[in-house]
């Protein structure tokens, strides 16, 4: 392990962490390549906490310029006109984050994500994309499985006052304590469309064995799953369907995502009223994303990266779903049977 | 939640924001782009490297400046139109008091230790302040709210007491290395260098032995003519051989235990004629008092490497000379410091000699320090959730209203307040479970008689009296609306700018919202009108009023069936998904009306 040991200045910075999560997990990070597309203000707060944590490098890539919206829940552009005219949101965000920490390597590419071939992503560990199309995650997802090496994959979503991470480990092994002893453990991940196949009416027979102990609360927890599950699932594909930039639907749509809504719940012989159409309107009127749900998610998003990459520690699987209204924060395994837990 | 009317809401408030360091660095900015607008901000510390892996709104470069003043001017960079005042002092200083709490509409706490929240809470107690309280170790965060007459306050459940040791565990038996370490900073490290005066245990076990309590003083006093290396070599055989020795004279205490070993400077460096002491001149780079280190001096780096005997024996003899050598005058001054890299060299080299005696396994210098600083584990996801619960926390806490109860009626509150401000239509109102007024066209004629009495009613005279303190439920069921609000007394009103004698603050007058096609929005915070604290009642999900008993939240991969008996009154969101790493404490075991937890890995 020469030449592996933390420097002086990484014990002194990294302290506080290192009592956290140990020096060799501090080690694993220092050598992680973090890819991440699409910055909006949670993918602003996980680039924040893994630049903090300490990882190798970080690229970005975000062609767009700065918009109202994108100054509206991201503190890493500066509100100075001066500052941001003329560069794109992952040049802006690339000089706030050097900031942070010099001893990481942040750069922006530049081009389209869907563009990039198999081999560009072979440079990194972990990759994570935000406000892209259902097409571009399944594409971007089947690259990262091609390659030889395992590659985390994430997706992460923040919509009014809902958020969601899903997660593609693909083979997972890693460590956990228990009581005293370390034990090895190994979990298989569906891919992205593996899991979104999965159909509907059978996810609460699946989520009900884990809830098995709690009956009383399990009916709402699984029907508040699913709804922003398919919530999100329906406005997906209804960017999808009209070839919306993600997005991009606002009130006007309303109709035409509560005609897909219904067409999807016959297709997936689900009860309509599983899906209120309060809250689809809700995320409809309002795509914006609320600062403090971009904190929680980018927050919890950021600590299941350091947890792939350190190898320890139970990870999530697969998806992540909170919704500020009520406070809660849930984990529901939805993988295809060939791969189930 | 997020919609544009909560938004203009949220800019009327002012909040207090109590500590600027892991919490309060996420918190800030998580605040301002969250559109809050008026922000205060106390913090006594300033800024050092140990933070800079967590409070990103600090740098190298402000290493030794106020914390207050840094974040303020950070966070002004993203949002430079909105105001942040920082003080940096301490909150518990004459400056803040009852009449500076009062001005606040909320305040939220990002506190370090257990004396200055309770100080915060009985403020905020007495100002009538609704205040957001938290903490974080490592992985785990909580969030709670204390609302004065509504939650259980800060205090109402008991906090843990830090962790003490029998005297004679640490003098005599130690089991654990944390023993050694609290005999090495607290006894020797304090007898060598702290104030001489100080009543000191250190020998306590041999004032019965042979030699008299006059010896035992002489013992650790230099003598005038002494070399200093002679001198480090008398006390490490007094400490570390004939204390042992002494105490193993006592043979009562060793029946059920290991006996301990005394080691003598003579079988540690056995065929060194000399020591082979450490090159002091590698610390003559720099005069600074603090980067004298015993490790540089040796040779010794990595401050993860487990010391053999001979390396503490030679570290602390090191240490001993140094602090002699270059930091003379401090002696008899000096308590210890996690950040005095000296101190801890000592303490470690000196706990892990002991430990040996008595077959307790090393450690680092890493481990040690974090021991005997009581250093809390922290990293920055956690802080920034547990940021992010403590806005949706205050944005959900009730409307204020400041009134003279001794003058105004009910009727001022429905008219001036409930209909006019909040836009109700036909509002009942609550205190408690009392119905003070209510509005419908099934009422019959005698109630509605009844409800108009009463609202010709001073609030205090009621039966069930409105004064300071109180607690009203505002409900308007056409509208699915609902709303606390918090009276305060007030005395005076300027005629000219308070004509109605009434002050209502809050998120209060947001301008009333896009009707969405006739189509009632299910949002339950604030998109079907104006006002937004007020939740909407739905019929699908929990229905949660700031305040009043919630149901539980809990939601993980493995939740706690247990927690499910204990639902009443505490909001609980835990992630629990992962091994325990560390013996983590909760830093509070709040139970409070309004209770969050992440427990998170």
């Amino acid at each position: 392990m020469d030449g592996d040991e933390l420097t002086e200045q990484e014990t002194a910075l990294y302290d506080r962490q290192i009592r956290v999560w140990g020096a060799d997990a501090q080690r694993r990070l220092s050598k992680a390549h973090i890819l991440v597309y699409g910055i909006k203000g949670t993918v602003a707060e996980f680039c924040k906490n893994i630049v903090l944590a300490g990882v190798g490098s970080l690229t970005l890539v975000d062609d767009r310029e700065v918009t109202e919206e994108a100054l509206s829940a991201n503190f890493l552009i500066p509100s100075d006109e001066n500052v941001y005219a003329g560069k794109t949101l992952a040049e802006l965000c690339c000089d706030s984050l050097k900031d942070f920490n010099p001893m990481v390597r942040v750069s922006v590419e530049k081009g389209d994500l869907s563009s990039f071939d198999v081999e560009f992503f072979s440079k990194f560990d972990v990759v994570v994309v935000c406000c892209c199309s259902l097409t571009t995650k399944k594409l971007i997802n089947e690259k990262c499985r091609k390659l030889p090496k395992r590659l985390a994959f994430y997706t992460v979503d923040c919509k009014d006052s809902c958020g969601e991470i899903f997660v593609d480990l693909q083979l997972h092994r890693y460590s956990k304590k228990k009581l005293e002893e370390t034990v090895e453990c190994e979990l298989k991940y569906s891919s992205f469309e593996e899991a979104i196949s999965v159909p509907w009416r059978t996810l609460p027979r699946k989520a009900s064995k884990v809830y098995f102990a709690m009956r009383d609360l399990l009916a709402f927890h699984e029907e508040l799953t699913e709804i922003i599950l398919m919530l999100v699932s329906v406005l997906e594909r209804f960017e999808e369907v009209e070839g919306r930039r993600p997005g991009e639907v606002s009130i006007e749509d309303l109709p035409g995502v509560l005609k897909l809504k219904k067409e999807l719940c016959e297709a997936q012989s689900l009860n309509e009223s599983h899906i209120p159409n309060g809250l689809l309107e809700r995320l409809v009127t309002n795509a914006r994303e609320f600062p403090p749900v971009c904190a929680i998610i980018g927050g919890i998003l950021g600590q299941e990266v350091i947890k792939a990459i350190s190898g320890k520690g139970d990870p999530l699987k697969n998806f992540f779903c909170f919704d500020a209204t009520d406070g809660k924060g849930i984990i529901e395994d939805i993988s295809s049977c060939n791969t189930g837990s | 939640m997020a919609s544009e009317n909560h938004f203009s809401a949220i800019k009327g408030a002012k909040v207090l924001m109590v500590g600027a360091g892991g919490i309060g660095c996420e918190l800030l900015k998580t605040l301002a782009l969250s559109g809050f607008q008026d922000i205060h901000i106390i913090d006594m510390d300033t800024i050092e490297v140990s933070n800079l892996n967590r409070q990103f709104l600090f740098r190298q470069s402000h290493v030794g400046q106020s914390k207050a003043k840094v974040a303020r001017d950070a966070v002004l960079k993203f949002r430079p139109h909105i105001s942040i005042t920082p003080y940096h002092a301490n909150v518990k200083g004459p400056d803040f008091d009852v009449d500076f709490f009062k001005q606040f509409n909320v305040v939220l706490n990002g506190l370090d230790n257990l004396d200055a929240r309770r100080h915060v809470n009985r403020l905020c107690l007495a100002a009538e302040v609704p205040l957001v309280e938290s903490g974080t170790t490592g992985f785990l965060g909580q969030v709670t709210v204390h609302i004065k007459g509504k939650t259980e306050c800060y205090e109402c459940q008991p906090k843990p007491a830090p962790k003490t040791y029998p005297v004679c565990t640490i003098t005599s038996t130690p089991s654990k290395f944390v023993h050694c370490i609290v005999w090495a900073k607290d006894l020797l490290f304090a007898k060598l260098f702290g104030d001489k005066n100080q009543e000191n245990d250190l020998n306590v076990r041999s004032g019965d032995a042979a030699s008299s309590s006059d010896h035992v003083e002489d013992v650790f006093e230099r003598k005038n003519d002494e070399d200093i290396e002679q001198y480090g070599r008398r006390i490490y055989d007094h400490v570390f051989g004939y204390n042992i020795g002494i105490a193993l004279s006592n043979e009562e205490t060793w029946k059920n235990r290991n006996r301990p070993k005394p080691i003598y400077y003579r079988d540690i460096f056995d065929n060194e004629p000399t020591q082979q002491n450490g090159n002091v001149d590698r610390n003559c780079a720099t005069n600074d008092p603090s980067s004298v280190s015993a490790m540089a001096s040796v040779g010794m780096k990595n401050p993860q490497d487990v010391w053999s005997l001979k390396e503490n024996s030679r570290i602390f003899l090191e240490a001993l000379k140094l602090f002699f050598m270059k930091r003379e005058k401090e002696i008899g001054n000096l308590t210890f410091d996690k950040d005095d890299q000296l101190a801890v060299e000592f303490v470690t080299a000196a706990a892990n000699i002991r430990a040996s005696s008595f077959g307790i396994a090393l450690h680092n210098l890493f481990e040690a320090k974090g021991i005997a600083g009581n250093i809390v584990h922290a990293v920055a996801t956690t802080n920034a959730i547990i940021a992010g619960l403590i806005v949706i926390e205050a944005i959900k806490t009730p409307l204020s209203l400041e009134i003279n109860t001794n003058r105004a009626k009910l009727r001022d509150i429905i008219e001036k307040v409930v209909k006019s401000k909040l836009g109700m239509s036909s509002p009942s109102i609550m205190h408690g479970t009392e119905i003070l007024y209510e509005t419908g066209d099934d009422l019959d004629e005698d109630l509605l008689a009844s409800y108009a009495a009463k609202a010709d009613k001073v609030l205090s005279e009621l039966n069930c009296p409105v004064v300071g303190g109180t607690m009203l439920t505002v409900n308007d069921l056409y509208q699915e609306l609902r709303c606390n609000i918090n009276i305060k007394h007030r005395e005076e009103f300027d005629e000219e700018k308070e004509p109605d004698g009434i002050v209502l603050s809050g998120w209060t007058q947001a301008p009333s919202s896009v009707e969405n096609n006739g189509t009632k929005s299910v949002d339950n915070a604030g998109s079907t009108s104006e006002g937004s604290t007020m939740e909407a009642e739905k019929n699908d999900e929990i229905e949660i009023v700031p305040g009043k008993k919630r149901k539980l939240s809990e939601v993980s991969e493995d939740v706690i069936p247990s927690n499910a008996e204990e639902t009443k009154g505490k909001e609980k969101l835990e992630v629990l998904n992962g091994d325990d790493d560390d013996d983590l404490v909760m830093l509070d075991d709040g139970d409070s009306g309004a209770d969050k937890k992440i427990r998170y890995q």
